[in-house]
C-alpha cells in the first residue's frame, strides 16, 4: 500500500501536522495578538517556521501539487512577517516614539529647521514692515472680509475686544479652535508631504502663512496693542508656529534629500529622509493639539497678558529642552 | 502533435492547420499571461537562505481596497455626525458645540489616522486590504517601521486631499480652473501606480514600502491520496508510459482545478477529452471523477519522477 503513494504525498503528509500547527498559531496571534500565544506556542514558533520554510523549498523541487505549494508559500509569508516584524504593541511604539524617536528627528534636522523658520519669519516680516509703510498691502495679503473684522479699519476697541475674552461665547470659541485645529495640522502635513517637490511648495506654504500672521501683526502694532497681542498670539502661538516651522522643516528634509541624493541613489535617499521626516510631522501634529487646547480654553480663561506671556514662555523653553537636550543612553 | 490529429481519424487538411495555428496562439497567450504574472513576483531571501516569492498587488487591486477604505471612512463620519445632530437636541447650545469641536478632531483623525492606525497593526493591512489579501511590507523585506507607516500615509494627503481642499477653498470664478488642476494633479498621483514596476504609490516611494499579496490559501486534501484509497479508484487502472506522457505540468495543475472546484457538467468534458486524447477505453461502471483522479495521480506520480531527474515537461507540447 505505502508502495503505492506517491513520494510528494508521503513528504505531505510527515509534516502536515507541523504546517498546522503554525497555521493555528499565526491565526491566533493575527487575531488576538502576540500576549494571546501561550509559552510553549512561543517556543515552537521558530522551529515550526525554519521547517515550514525549508518544506516549501523541498516541495518545489519534488511536487507538483499546486495546492500545497500555494499554501506553503502563503503560510510561509505570514510566517516570516510575524517572526521578523514588529512585535511591539501600539502603547510601546508611542513610548519609543515620545521618548526617543521625535527628538531625535527633530535634533538631526536642525538645519532644515533653520531654513524653515528663516522662510516663515522672513515672509512675518515682510509683511509686518511693508503693512506699517502702507496699510494698503493688508488689503493686497487678505482681500476683503477676512479674519472677522480684524483689519485696518477697525477701532482700537474693537480689536482690543477681539483679544480678551468679552464677546464670545465659550463654546463657539472652542468650536472655532478645533476648526483652526484642522486647518492648521492638515496644513502641517501638506508642508511635509509637498517637501519631495524639492521642498519649493513647502517655502511658499510657509512664506504665505508668515504673511498672513505678519500683517494681522501689522495692523494691532499700528494701533498700539502690540503687546498685548503679542501675549494673545503667543500663549499658544509659541506651540503652533514651532509646529508648523518643524512641518516645513520635514518637508525641507524631503525636499534636500530628492535634490541633492549625494552617494545614495534618489530613491533610496528619498526613503531614508521620509522617514526621519514623517516622524517630525506625526510630532507636529500632536504638538498642534497642544496648541489647539491651549488656544481653546488657555486664551478664553486667562485673560492676563502677564500670565499668558509667562504660558508662552515656559512652553517655548519645554519644547526646546525635549528637542534638543541631549540624552543619554540613545544613540540616534 | 495537435489533438485532432489523434482524436478525429482525418479532418481536412485545411482546417488541420487552422486549427494547429489557433492552439499555438492560446499557448502563446497564456506564456505571455504567465510572463506579466511573473513581473509582479520578487524574489525575498528569508535570513534561513530560502527565497519566498512575493506577489506585488496589482493597480486594480489597490484600487479597490482604497475605494473600501473610504466607503467605511465616509461610514464612521456620517454615522457620528448624524449621531451628533440627532442628539445635539438634547443638549444645550454649549455641550452642543463643545461636542461639535470635538468631532472635529474626530474626523482629522479619521482622515489622517485610519490607515495609520490599522497598518501599524500586526496585519500590516487596513480592512480593504484586508478583504481582498494584500498587506504593507518594506520593500527591503525587513521590519515595517511605524516610520514608513507615517509616510506613507501622510504624502497620501497630496495625493487625494490637497486637490479637495483647493477645491474646497477656490471661490466660483477659478472653480473649473481649479478643478481641472485638482483633476489632473490627482490623475498623475493615482495613475502613477500604474507606470512603474513595483506598482508603488508615491507614498510608497518615500516610504520605502510595497503592498504584496498575502492571501491566506487552505491545504486541501491531495488528490492522488484520495485515488490510491478511494474503492472504486483504487487498482483499476492503471496507464501505459505513452498514455502518461500526453501531458505536461501545465495540464496537471489545469487537471487538479477541474477536481477541486468545477462541475460534473465540466468533469465530464474534460473527462472524454482525455479519454479521446490517451486512447482510454471507458470501463463499465467507471465514473468520470474515478477516472480523472486516477489519471491525475498517475501523470502527477510520472510528471514528479521526471522532474527528480531535472526534466521538467512544462506543457503538452513541450516533447523532447
Amino acid at each position: 500500500m505505502s508502495r503505492d503513494l506517491l513520494k510528494s504525498y508521503r513528504f505531505r503528509e510527515e509534516r502536515q501536522a507541523d504546517w498546522e500547527k503554525l497555521d493555528f498559531i499565526l491565526r491566533r496571534a493575527e487575531i488576538n495578538g502576540v500576549r494571546s500565544l501561550t509559552d510553549d506556542q512561543m517556543m515552537a514558533l521558530p522551529r515550526l517556521y525554519r521547517q515550514a520554510v525549508s518544506s516549501l523549498s523541498v516541495a518545489r523541487s519534488i511536487s507538483l501539487d499546486q495546492n500545497v505549494i500555494v499554501y506553503l508559500e502563503s503560510l510561509c509569508t505570514r510566517a516570516y512577517f510575524f517572526v521578523y516584524g514588529a512585535r511591539t504593541s501600539l502603547g510601546e511604539r508611542m513610548m519609543t516614539f515620545l521618548r526617543r524617536d521625535w527628538p531625535a528627528a527633530v535634533r538631526g534636522a536642525i538645519l532644515p529647521t533653520l531654513l524653515s523658520a528663516f522662510f516663515f519669519f522672513g515672509g512675518w516680516a515682510l509683511a509686518f514692515f511693508l503693512c506699517l509703510q502702507d496699510m494698503e498691502w493688508y488689503w493686497t495679503f487678505h482681500g476683503q472680509g477676512f479674519m472677522e473684522g480684524r483689519n485696518p479699519d477697525a477701532t482700537v476697541e474693537y480689536l482690543r475686544s477681539t483679544i480678551y475674552n468679552d464677546g464670545y461665547g465659550e463654546g463657539q470659541l472652542s468650536a472655532f479652535s478645533s476648526y483652526l485645529f484642522n486647518n492648521n495640522a492638515q496644513i502641517a502635513l501638506f508642508a511635509f508631504a509637498l517637501g519631495f517637490a524639492f521642498g519649493i511648495p513647502t517655502a511658499w506654504l510657509l512664506v504665505y502663512n508668515g504673511v498672513t500672521i505678519g500683517s494681522m501683526y501689522a495692523v494691532f502694532w499700528d494701533k498700539g496693542l502690540g503687546y498685548e497681542f503679542t501675549g494673545w498670539l503667543m500663549i499658544h502661538g509659541v506651540t503652533e508656529l514651532f509646529a508648523i516651522v518643524l512641518a516645513g522643516a520635514a518637508g525641507f528634509v524631503i525636499g534636500g534629500a530628492v535634490a541633492f541624493p549625494g552617494r545614495l541613489s534618489r530613491l533610496s535617499s528619498a526613503r531614508a529622509a521620509g522617514q526621519k521626516a514623517a516622524t517630525i510631522a506625526m510630532g507636529c501634529v500632536i504638538m498642534l493639539i497642544f496648541a489647539a487646547l491651549l488656544e481653546g480654553f488657555g486664551r478664553q480663561l486667562i485673560n492676563s497678558d502677564t500670565t499668558r506671556y509667562l504660558i508662552a514662555g515656559g512652553t517655548l523653553i519645554l519644547w526646546l529642552a525635549y528637542f534638543y537636550i541631549p540624552r543619554r543612553g540613545y544613540a540616534t | 502533435m495537435t489533438e485532432t490529429s489523434q482524436a478525429n481519424p482525418a479532418p481536412p487538411r485545411a482546417a488541420q492547420t487552422a486549427h494547429a495555428q489557433q492552439v499555438a496562439a492560446q499557448r502563446r497567450a497564456r506564456m505571455q499571461a504567465q510572463a506579466q504574472q511573473s513581473k509582479l513576483v520578487r524574489k525575498l531571501v528569508t535570513p534561513e537562505g530560502a527565497v519566498l516569492q512575493l506577489k506585488l498587488a496589482t493597480a486594480a487591486e489597490r484600487a479597490g481596497a482604497f475605494l473600501i477604505d473610504v466607503a467605511i471612512q465616509w461610514l464612521i463620519v456620517l454615522v457620528t455626525l448624524f449621531g451628533l445632530t440627532y442628539s445635539i437636541t438634547a443638549m444645550g447650545w454649549g455641550t452642543a458645540n463643545i461636542a461639535f469641536a470635538f468631532w472635529l478632531v474626530f474626523f482629522f483623525f479619521v482622515r489622517n489616522f485610519y490607515y495609520i492606525f490599522f497598518e501599524i497593526g500586526q496585519r500590516a493591512a487596513t480592512p480593504g486590504k484586508r478583504a481582498l489579501g494584500l498587506r504593507v511590507a518594506a520593500r527591503d523585506g525587513g521590519r515595517l517601521t511605524a516610520n514608513s507607516v507615517l509616510a506613507r500615509n501622510f504624502i497620501r494627503e497630496i495625493e487625494l486631499g490637497l486637490p479637495i481642499q483647493f477645491l474646497m477653498m477656490s471661490g466660483d470664478q477659478f472653480s473649473a480652473w481649479m478643478g481641472l488642476l485638482g483633476i489632473t494633479w490627482s490623475g498623475i498621483f493615482l495613475l502613477f501606480p500604474i507606470f512603474n514596476k513595483d506598482k508603488m504609490r508615491v507614498g510608497d516611494l518615500i516610504a520605502g514600502t510595497w503592498v504584496i499579496r498575502a492571501p491566506k490559501a487552505k491545504l486541501m486534501r491531495d488528490i492522488a491520496s484520495a485515488a490510491s484509497t478511494a474503492p472504486d479508484v483504487a487498482g483499476r487502472f492503471s496507464f501505459t508510459p505513452e498514455q502518461t506522457d500526453a501531458y505536461g505540468i501545465h495540464e496537471l495543475h489545469v487537471l487538479e482545478d477541474v477536481l477541486r472546484k468545477s462541475t460534473p457538467d465540466i468533469k465530464k468534458q474534460v473527462a472524454s477529452r482525455i479519454r479521446a486524447k490517451i486512447n482510454w477505453q471507458a470501463q463499465t461502471g467507471e465514473t468520470d471523477t474515478a477516472f480523472l483522479q486516477a489519471y491525475y495521480a498517475a501523470l502527477r506520480r510520472r510528471l514528479e519522477q521526471r522532474m527528480l531527474l531535472g526534466d521538467r515537461k512544462t506543457d503538452k507540447f513541450d516533447v523532447r
